[in-house]
């Protein structure tokens, strides 16, 4: 066969400068059977970089589980998870990341990601519904985080508010591990009619294969590359590879497509992500078994003077790849007039598994959609992990290393001033959290974001977690901790745990020790998301975050971040972080320990990062929270907040402020005092009891056995712990209000 | 009352808006297509918040050279009921039939959150119906909600009491530290001479779900609804 042999020259350099390895290049001959041309090679590169192929984490990704009762399609078969929440409804759900594209360009890199994770969801013909992101950053008093900041959260916010989604919850750490390479997890869920969901699969040959949305630029050429290599002092040339966003483009696509959507003129549509044409045509193709004949030069474009190899790999957003029933062409072409977009036939659907790009007529590249795609002849590695000397210098942490703090009114403050724990208000009021009018949580926040399904008893409860200060002290234990902290965020929202998506951010995967951590992590995933039954329906990997410097390499912490979706069966079920009056009990299920460990408290107030996970245990945590769901469904509880960062005093001053009620309570004089208060052992709920409801809450308790304890009660507006006074709620309010902005000069 | 809303591209209330004049306030309500130029018989029109065209020349910029505006505009000059809210009111400013303009909120920052607001005009449909006795909390979400007109056509709207709401604190003080955007004389909400057209940044749709908890958005609609009403 004939190939157009495109400059620049084909040889293992040009192989290796595109960031293929010496084998892979090999394996490319192989498969094509003669040297592949640049636009190939081009092809192959992108395809089998770490970001499409997964080819360095998904023999562990295979071990995780993947069936549950809700599921309605296979993880990593569509664009995105989808459950199914009843009334013929579906719900699509994913988290993705967009990490490097952040640290360079903190606006344009977050905000692509928001585009492009809302993609994913209305691609599949779900309406987004609510977003959430989680987000990790250096030191806040810092001049470069200060900018990742306003950058990141500014590009937030430009895009999903024009886009018109709400912003329901999230998260926002600060650890100096992430000062170079931020994390920018964005997370989106949508509603789809069961019956309508549109799926990534092209089929029919001659069925007419169109590009739909924004004019395609040069921007994001090899941004999937770019991706799947460590950040050095360099990158700064890569910012090409940052895309550029344009959520009104975005706005009309979505409309456009729930338009069409109604319709049955559709075969199959992907929207164009990471390699942009190149991965959507290859992607529809294996999964539809058939191949596809592309003619780029009908692409429409933003520059006049763009390579074909260029077209094929820029990662201009707001662009979708349709194949469309033949004969009903037309119909599609009005919906998208109408709405002012590009809709242009490039090509159609053809038999066999090749895929052949035409320029002017002439063929410019030939490949099997097949040996492009992850699942078919993309690249898997075993990498070979070993533990790192650190994990075990940690386990000899000793609490009696602590000197007990005399002045614990003066720690409880600083506590509440700790960028981990102060209140998120000033980034998450530039979100625009309540367009669409389901955020439930505006008036009555929860500890997971709840979201109104109108017109239905039901509602979504969602939340995003990771404590990454524990998934570094124990990674198996740590991201355990993970699922289990979303499970329970759900469950003291009144919600039951559905279905997780992840997404997984770590260092260099050739790095035996980042490895070691990604090995644990999976296994710790796999372990808590087989008990509480929430299968894992997709999300995405992210290597390479790490920075090189001068004299040495910086991992970030080992961050698998879980988005969680859970069901809440009856809106009556919906409960609140907030005291409801006073006079209230207040109780906690669960029980103390004498654990400082990885909190918040030993990390920033003590200094002393190296120590272990916090007490953990899973059988605890599920009883617990059995116990906690079934007490909601019974109507005994007022309120529930799960105590998480900076321990007990943080988690019962946030049931304070949100409501301008204070609270008595009794130490338990088995624990150190400092543990008491500010410990982070898990599985712990605090639950307030209207008095009159007390008797059936204590029956209820004693049916299971779950360890609980009365705290003390609710007061009108005082603090007071083992009757001590400890001032009042708005001395802690107004420092938990303004220490974030204060630190970040904004 | 029969309620058109209007949908330019980039607006992202108007499925609220219908959901709250349909579902809360039991209206009846027909969509408008900014590529359409008849209005149809309706009795108000309603422009949406969002971000229309984009919005990135300037807020609302573009959206009054569309087709359906140019019919609006004949629709408020016979008249006829229109209500703009935050792009809506941003749209209604830049086609000159509201006075004054919306700027970049001081901040330079999007602000979304609730805010307390106190009725003012007596004379205007969507404030005459509320009391004086409480606050009323609106949701707000905009980057460009800062009020001004000059000390003039203040004063004359003053006079002409076309002031429909001024941001307050939970106890109803007028102040510096209650105003979220530094709009002048914190100013949330205004009418034209007529008292016909009004426009406002806080989205009193958002307000208006009891699964919500917070219905302070209906009182806003209820008092607009039984006084255009018997006018119109």
């Amino acid at each position: 066969m004939s190939v157009h042999q495109s400059t620049p020259t084909v040889n293992l350099e040009a192989a290796k400068n595109l960031g293929l390895l010496p084998e892979e290049f090999e394996k490319i001959q192989s498969v094509l059977g003669r040297m592949p041309n640049f636009t190939e090679l081009s092809i192959y590169s992108a395809m089998w970089s770490e970001h499409c192929s997964y080819k360095n984490s998904i023999v562990w990704l295979k071990s995780l589980p993947k069936e549950g009762p809700h599921m309605l399609v296979k993880a990593g078969e569509e664009n995105a998870g989808l459950v199914d929440i009843g009334n013929g409804l579906g719900c699509a759900f994913k988290i993705e990341s967009h990490n490097h594209p952040s640290a360079l360009e903190p606006f344009q890199g977050a905000a692509t990601g928001v585009g492009g994770i809302n993609r994913d969801i209305f691609t599949m013909g779900a309406r987004p519904i609510a977003q959430l992101n989680s987000l990790r950053f250096g030191d806040p008093k810092d001049k470069r985080t200060q900018w990742l900041v306003k950058g990141v959260v500014k590009g937030i916010g430009s895009y999903g508010n024009s886009f018109g989604i709400p912003t329901v919850g999230g998260e926002t750490y600060f650890d100096e591990c992430y000062s170079q390479n931020p994390l920018v997890n964005a997370f989106s869920a949508g509603i789809v009619e069961t019956k309508n969901i549109i799926r990534a699969k092209a089929s029919g040959t001659g069925n007419p294969v169109y590009i739909i949305g924004s004019a395609t630029g040069k921007d994001g050429i090899h941004g999937a590359s770019f991706a799947s290599k460590d950040l050095n002092e360099d990158s700064a040339n890569d910012i090409p590879a940052v895309q550029v966003g344009d959520p009104f483009q975005e706005k009309l696509l979505l409309e456009a497509t729930m338009e069409l959507a109604k319709t049955d003129a559709l075969v199959g549509m992907q929207d164009m992500g990471a390699a942009g044409i190149t991965c959507s045509t290859s992607e529809m193709s294996a999964g539809g078994g058939c191949g596809m004949r592309i003619e780029l030069d009908k692409v429409p474009l933003r520059q006049s003077d763009m390579q074909p190899w260029e077209i094929l790999l820029s990662e201009s957003q707001e662009r979708m790849l349709a194949v469309v029933k033949k004969g009903r062409e037309a119909e599609v072409e009005a919906i998208f007039e109408k709405w002012d977009i590009h809709c242009v036939q490039i090509g159609e659907v053809t038999e066999g598994g090749q895929i052949e790009f035409l320029w002017k007529d002439e063929k410019i590249a030939q490949v099997l959609a097949e040996s492009l795609v992850l699942g078919g002849g993309a690249p898997v590695y075993y990498r070979e992990f070993r533990e790192p000397a650190y994990f075990k210098e940690y386990q000899n942490f000793d609490i009696q290393s602590v000197a007990e703090p005399k002045d614990l009114k003066e720690l409880a403050k600083k506590m509440m001033a700790l960028p981990n724990i102060a209140s998120k208000r000033f980034i998450y009021e530039q979100y625009d959290s309540m367009v669409g009018t389901v955020n439930m949580n505006t008036n009555n926040p929860s500890d997971a974001s709840i979201v109104n399904l109108k017109d239905s008893n039901r509602a979504l409860a969602m939340t995003v977690d990771c404590n990454s200060r524990y998934v570094h002290a124990n990674p198996e234990i740590g991201t355990m901790i993970a699922v289990a902290e979303a499970a329970r965020n759900i469950s003291c929202s009144g919600g039951v745990p559905s279905a997780v998506t992840n997404c997984l951010n770590f260092g260099n995967p050739y790095n035996p020790e980042v490895y070691w951590q990604f090995v644990g992590a999976i296994k710790g995933m796999g372990k808590a998301c087989e008990a509480f039954n929430t299968p894992v329906t997709g999300g995405n990997v992210s290597f390479y975050n790490q920075t090189v410097l001068k004299d040495r390499t910086e991992p970030v912490f080992p961050t698998p971040t879980i988005g969680m979706l859970g069901i809440i069966e009856d809106k009556s079920h919906c409960t609140s972080i907030p005291f409801k009056q006073k006079g209230d009990l207040i109780y906690m299920i669960g029980s103390s320990h004498n654990d400082i460990s990885s909190s918040q408290y030993l990390a920033h107030l003590v200094g002393v990062s190296a120590s272990p996970v916090p007490y953990f245990s899973l059988e605890e945590e599920l009883a617990n929270q059995e116990q906690l769901r079934m007490m909601i469904r019974a109507g005994i509880l007022s309120s529930a907040h799960d105590v998480s960062e900076g321990g007990l005093f943080v988690c019962l001053m946030e049931k304070s402020i949100h409501s301008d009620l204070g609270f008595d309570i009794t130490s338990d004089d088995s624990v150190r005092m400092d543990a008491f208060l500010f410990g982070e052992s898990q599985s712990r709920i605090v639950v307030t009891v209207n008095p009159e409801k007390e008797d059936s809450f204590l029956d209820l308790m004693m049916l299971n056995g779950v360890e609980f304890d009365l705290l003390g009660h609710v007061t009108k507006g005082s603090i007071r712990i083992d009757d001590e006074e400890w001032g009042m709620v708005e001395d802690y309010a107004s420092i938990y209000d303004s220490a974030l902005q204060n630190d970040l000069k904004a | 009352m029969h309620f058109g809303v209007i949908t330019f591209p980039g607006s992202n209330c108007d499925q609220d808006m219908i959901y709250t004049l349909e579902t809360t306030l039991g209206q009846k309500v027909s969509t408008l297509w900014h590529k359409d130029s008849e209005l149809g018989d309706i009795d108000v029109v309603v422009l949406p918040g969002g971000f229309s065209y984009g919005d990135y020349l300037r807020s609302g910029a573009i959206a009054r050279f569309s087709p359906i505006m140019q019919s609006v505009i004949e629709f408020a000059n016979k008249g006829g009921w229109v209500i703009g809210v935050c792009n809506g009111f941003q749209i209604l400013c830049e086609t000159g039939l509201l006075p004054g303009a919306l700027m970049h909120n001081s901040s330079h920052r999007f602000i979304c959150k609730n805010v307390e607001l106190k009725a003012v005009s007596k004379k205007n449909a969507i404030s005459a119906g509320l009391t004086q006795e409480q606050t009323y909390t609106i949701p707000i979400a905009h980057g460009e909600g800062k009020y001004f007109v000059d000390s003039d056509t203040l004063e004359q709207m003053e006079a002409n009491d076309q002031i429909l709401f001024r941001y307050c604190n939970a106890e109803g003080v007028v102040d510096e530290s209650s105003n979220p955007n530094g709009s002048l004389d914190n100013i949330a909400g205004v009418s034209n001479a007529g008292h016909n057209v009004i426009g406002m940044m806080p989205h009193p749709e958002r307000a208006a779900d009891a699964n919500l908890k917070n219905e302070d958005g209906v009182a806003l609609f209820r008092s607009f609804i039984q006084r255009a009403g018997k006018v119109g």
